[in-house]
């Protein structure tokens, strides 16, 4: 076939674009991802029991917003990079600084506290299971996330599944916050960050293997 | 350069929009731009310049959703471009040629050639071996421009299986067209 004879084809019965469409399938991809994450939460690991109580707390809100906000930056990371030729821009470079945020204030919580408290501040109760905990919590919203990826044009693939798995971690951790009864900043500086970074690890091994278009 | 940014996105907000002629002459520009940048880009691999630019042609418009009005429309073309022809050296495994075309300066809208010729695989051929419920969509709207109403009679699909059929199949057809690459 002639290239003219492509375009024609093309561009016969040309039909209206819908370009809300790749934001309509994020939020589904979040919004889906998030419930069976929820799901698996209540269902696998049970709600923290003391979770009302410890709403009081302000390490409790520390902890909502840490995996928030890295939720966040890495969301804006995905969007930019499912459409071709868009800057990163600075949002992927808050990710660091809210994790050292929480180192400095690890450091600070270390130093307070008496030499005899400061393993337990670390290592918490759960510390041997809670990143791979936040791992399989996130992997429905890898999944989700990589589908709607997938059906946009990321042209950078390794990068592309990067920040698809970490926003799948740091959401997966939002939701695994119900379940979790940790609150010390030592640990979530380790064992969250850890936990975020499988996924990230995951997606960066899957992008040029599922994103090719 | 700025000239042609402002000329192709007079072309695309209404090709968007659905209008036919508008979207016709932006896939024209493009393709004299492309092919003349895929000729510099592609100087060994000659015969490779009408495939290619075959393949962009139907990923730009397979992947014309992620086109933001908001964002200018060159390096949204550029960057498809670039991933594209790395793609193609990379199936192809030439390292040789792959650094060479990492040369970011090269830019997509320098140039414009219109001498056409025919790609290597054949659309038409490889149209023919889709399923019927994609390939009738695309044959009686595409082809042979009939509405889609009326190709909904003529294949007993209703119109919104049409319409997910030219989808699909236009999908269906870069993707063999890379697999082929």
């Amino acid at each position: 076939m002639k290239t003219e004879d492509l375009v024609s084809l093309l561009s016969t019965g040309a039909e209206t674009v819908d370009l809300r469409l790749p934001s309509r399938r994020w939020l589904l991809a979040l919004a889906s991802g998030a419930v069976i994450a929820f799901l698996l939460t209540a269902g696998l690991l049970k709600l923290n029991p003391a979770l009302w109580h410890e709403t009081s707390k302000p390490m409790f809100w520390v902890r909502e917003s840490y995996c928030a906000v890295l939720g966040v930056f890495g969301f804006i990371a995905v969007v930019r990079l499912a459409r071709p030729g868009l800057r990163l821009g600075l949002a992927p470079m808050g990710i660091p600084v809210v994790v050292i945020g929480m180192w400095v204030l690890a450091v600070v919580t270390l130093a307070a506290a008496s030499p005899q408290a400061r393993a337990r501040l670390i290592l918490g109760h759960t510390a041997g299971v809670c990143p791979f905990l936040i791992a399989l919590i996130a992997a429905p919203l890898l999944i989700a996330l990589l589908w709607v990826m997938r059906s946009l044009a990321p042209t950078r693939l390794r990068s592309a599944g990067a920040a698809s798995g970490f926003t799948a971690g740091s959401v997966g951790a939002l939701v695994y916050t119900l379940h979790c009864p940790e609150l010390a900043a030592p640990f979530l500086g380790i064992w969250y960050l850890l936990g975020m970074l499988i996924p990230t690890a995951v997606g960066a091994w899957l992008g040029p293997r599922l994103l090719r278009w | 350069m700025q000239l042609i940014e402002e000329r192709l996105r007079s072309l695309v907000l209404p090709s968007l929009a659905g209008d036919a002629v508008a979207y016709r002459m932006f896939l024209e520009e493009l393709t004299a731009h492309l092919r003349s940048y895929l000729r510099r880009r592609l100087g060994g691999l000659p015969d490779e310049v009408e495939d290619l630019l075959q393949e962009l042609l139907l990923a730009v418009h397979n992947k014309r959703h992620t086109y933001d009005p908001k964002q200018p429309l060159t390096p949204w073309v550029q960057a498809i471009a670039r991933y594209k022809l790395v793609d193609l050296l990379r199936r192809r495994s030439r390292g040789d040629v792959l650094t060479d075309l990492l040369d970011e300066d090269d830019q997509v809208f320098a140039t414009t050639a219109n001498d056409a010729a025919e790609a290597q695989y054949d659309v038409a051929k490889l149209l023919r071996g889709l399923p019927d419920r994609q390939r009738l969509p695309i044959l009686y709207v595409k082809i042979e421009g009939a509405s889609v109403t009326d190709a909904a009679v003529r294949t007993g699909m209703s119109e919104s299986a049409v319409k997910i059929g030219i989808h699909r199949g236009l999908k269906a057809l870069a993707e063999r067209i890379r697999r082929i690459g």
